[in-house]
């Protein structure tokens, strides 16, 4: 029933995507559904006549233009994401999986993703996309949008995959990062890995009672925890330590800010992903 | 998310959409002039009208890349109007279609557009087309050589020009030339500075100097009711044209609110209701416009043009524009549905001639349209009505008989029900079997009340079989579509 599902686009990252796809599914045994979405066709490229004059039957005629035009975008389209997905089964299934389904729709990623994410226990998506900028760090036009939308845990997947021994949750005490703790606790997928527990703050006694809290559960499934406090910018400290500690994953809540208020101070999460070299794992 | 919808439903393709924006701008003087004349008003009625509800519907409307301005459909609908009473009342019945256009899209009555079957659309633009026409003719009777040269020679630059270039817009290239030739040789036509006054600065605010009594509401209610009903239909069957062509969706509650906006607006900066242009539509995405920018930059491009060269355009030759208006006509017709003539049902035919037949007759779009859905509807229930077989077996030895009826029974076939019994038969009993017919209406059921009745008459007992499963068709909404097979009981019975 619950799968893992991989979103590829045939980038850099489609691989990378692919082998955290694959290592998620081993340790949680399921089955991993590759998805490719044939974006929104660009009806702009059309051949663009500007003589303005009307002649008999041209509605007709321009249905016609137009449907053939986009009838040879949309077959080179799916040829491509068929061959896209192919390519990821055969990587995923040489890594070990077992069961591995692909799926190819048109539209809007966003609206395939809703489709299918009732049976979804985990999405994986890589940072960037086909369209990003690499050189000005900027996160793919999708990432956000998913992040925002997508009610499952979230994968972010770095450029490429390493193993992951070491994990770090940033504990904002909000109920997102309570949710992660609860799932890491009860999850096989991170069992058995170094865990520390990051809260950046002045360090009240109320926020440390909540951290220890967090780690008092984690502790009871069996995860040796380091829990800490930290003043500073929440940003740049979780970055520090994640370089510093050799940190293989980022666990955090997904998007606590409004999309006013992220719009005008910009939302630690987005800061997180694109500042971290890492895989974050991202829980609403 | 919003913010990148908003993004790909106004910016599209800046470049593209404005310079579709800037072809239509074009496009839109000639015509907005024209169907001013038609109304029988001020050429700068119908170009404030066109500048106002393009720019607002850009805004407010339901699909993207549409172009709404003054339209023909709409000025031949208040000529009477214009005529009678004058132009503040047109402006008043302005602002009263567009109130009735929003209260149409709240009460989501886009819905009904479905009752409006293809033969119908059909028989509606060419209608469209054939009234553009005629409302050349008076241009083109009692004038000179000079005039048919020049619409000659237009037409010839309108459809060869582009053969040579697809650059640049062949109506503006035939306007300019014969404005230019007649400037030159000093012809003496009628140019559209004859036809009345043209904006020369933007549009302002006022208030329909009007009295605002019952009286002035009963005078401009039948007219506005028309406008709003018209401009409905022509819009929103564009809007399902600009969907198929780009391969969209769009939202047809928004449109018709959005039509209304756009003409309240429009009543009170001195311009005439409008609607959306199919011509002016597909020349809209054929030039490469997809978004609400261009159709917001038609309508700032045609009012700065306006302003700037304001001098000029009261120069242009009626000849041009006539020339430009019998492209839209052509342009506007649906040819294929003359060869369809042949190799449609002729039901379908029948329902597009009739159309045609009533708006020519009646220059009235809106009567066209409801004899065209009506007759469909009557062909419908005649077609359906077919759709019924009784069949009879005697039993025991021909003291009684059973009747099998299985097919629909209501209005349009309970005379054939009736006619299905033979009642001189003398029976004992007669069981009527209905499990497999459908009663759809009271009609129905009265028919089966008579044939009851008169089977009694000649001594029958009479019983009936099935009536729970055939009168469940009776209730006005059936449910099937939330209760899982509930139609195919329905069917199968």
């Amino acid at each position: 029933m619950s799968k893992i599902i991989a979103c590829i686009d045939g980038s850099l990252y489609s691989g990378s995507v692919c082998d955290h796809a694959a290592w998620a599914a081993r340790l949680l045994c399921t089955e991993v559904e590759l998805l490719h979405v044939l974006g929104r066709r660009q009806t702009s490229s059309v051949p663009a006549d500007l003589s303005g004059n009307l002649a008999a039957n041209n509605q007709q005629a321009l249905l016609n233009e137009l449907a053939e035009h986009d009838e040879r975008h949309a077959k080179l389209a799916q040829q491509r994401g068929r061959l896209i997905l192919d390519e990821a089964k055969a990587r995923l299934e040489a890594a070990g999986v077992a069961e591995v389904t692909t799926r190819l729709r048109n539209g809007d990623l966003l609206d395939s993703l809703r489709e299918v994410e009732g049976e979804a226990r985990l999405v994986v998506i890589g940072k960037r996309g086909e369209a990003a900028d690499f050189a000005k760090l900027h996160l793919g036009s999708n990432l956000e949008r998913v992040a925002r939308a997508v009610t499952r845990p979230l994968l972010v997947a770095a450029r490429a995959f390493k193993p992951i021994r070491r994990f770090l949750i940033a504990f904002d005490g909000g109920p997102s990062a309570s949710k992660a703790v609860e799932l890491v606790a009860a999850s096989p997928l991170l069992r058995g890995l170094d865990c520390r527990l990051l809260a950046v703050g002045a360090g009240d006694p109320e926020q440390r009672r909540r951290l220890e809290a967090a780690a008092e559960q984690l502790r009871a499934a069996g995860f040796a925890v380091e829990a800490e406090v930290l003043p500073g910018a929440p940003e740049e400290v979780i970055a520090e330590r994640v370089e510093a500690e050799a940190i293989d994953l980022l666990l955090m809540g997904a998007y606590g800010h409004s999309r006013i208020r992220s719009l005008v101070i910009g939302s630690t999460t987005t800061a997180m992903v694109r500042s971290c070299k890492i895989p974050v794992l991202m829980f609403r | 998310m919003f913010l990148s919808r908003l993004r790909a439903e106004w910016l599209g393709n800046p470049k593209a959409e404005l310079l579709a924006g800037l072809v239509v701008a074009l496009a839109l003087i000639p015509e907005a002039i024209a169907f001013s004349i038609i109304a029988g008003v001020d050429p700068k009625v119908g170009l404030y009208a066109s500048f106002s509800i393009a720019v607002i519907t850009a805004i407010a409307g339901g699909r993207p890349g549409m172009i709404s301005a003054a339209t023909a459909a709409m000025a031949i609908l208040m000529i009477d109007l214009v005529r009678d009473h004058g132009l503040e009342y047109l402006l008043a019945a302005t602002v009263l279609t567009g109130v009735l256009q929003v209260a149409a899209g709240y009460l989501r009555l886009g819905r009904v557009m479905r009752f409006v079957s293809r033969s119908v659309m059909t028989g509606f633009v060419n209608a469209l087309a054939i009234l553009i026409f005629l409302a050349q003719v008076p241009e083109l009777v009692d004038v000179g050589w000079e005039t048919y040269a020049m619409v000659a020679g237009g037409l010839a630059i309108i459809y060869l020009l582009p053969r040579v270039t697809r650059a640049i817009p062949s109506p503006l290239v035939c306007i300019v030339v014969l404005t230019g030739l007649a400037l030159a040789l000093g012809l003496e036509l009628r140019t559209v500075g004859d036809m009345g006054e043209l904006p020369s600065t933007l549009p302002v605010f006022l208030i329909p100097d009007i009295p605002l009594t019952l009286e002035t509401l009963l005078i401009i209610l039948p007219y506005s009711a028309t406008l709003a009903m018209v401009g409905l239909l022509e819009s929103l069957m564009t809007a399902s044209i600009v969907d198929g062509l780009t391969d969209t969706q769009s939202d047809k509650n928004r449109e018709c609110k959005g039509q209304g906006v756009a003409n309240i607006a429009t009543g009170f900066l001195g311009g005439m209701a409008g609607c959306a242009m199919i011509g002016q539509s597909v020349i809209n995405v054929k030039s490469g416009g997809r978004a609400r920018l261009s159709s917001f930059a038609a309508g700032v491009f045609l009012m700065f043009l306006l302003v700037v060269l304001g001098d000029w355009v009261s120069r242009i030759p009626m000849a041009a524009l006539v020339a430009v208006m019998i492209m839209v006509a052509i342009g506007t017709f649906s040819w294929t549905s003359l060869s369809d003539l042949r190799h449609h049902p002729k039901s379908s035919s029948i329902v597009m001639l009739s159309t045609v037949a009533v708006v020519v007759l009646t220059h009235d779009l809106a009567q066209g349209v409801l004899v065209g859905v009506l007759l469909s509807g009557i062909f419908f229930a005649w077609k359906v009505a077919q759709i019924f077989r009784v069949e009879s077996r005697a039993e025991d030895e021909g003291r009684a008989r059973r009747y099998l009826v299985s097919g629909q029974v209501f209005f349009a076939s309970a005379e054939a029900f009736k006619a299905a019994f033979d009642f001189k038969e003398a029976l004992e009993r007669v069981t009527i079997d209905v499990g497999r017919a459908h009663i759809w209406d009271i009609s129905g059921v009265a028919a089966l009340d008579e044939v009851i009745l008169k089977f009694r008459r000649e001594g029958a007992e009479v019983e009936i079989v099935g009536l729970n499963e055939a009168s469940t068709t009776i209730v006005d909404k059936l449910a099937v579509h939330d209760k899982p097979g509930a139609l195919e009981r329905l069917m199968g019975h």
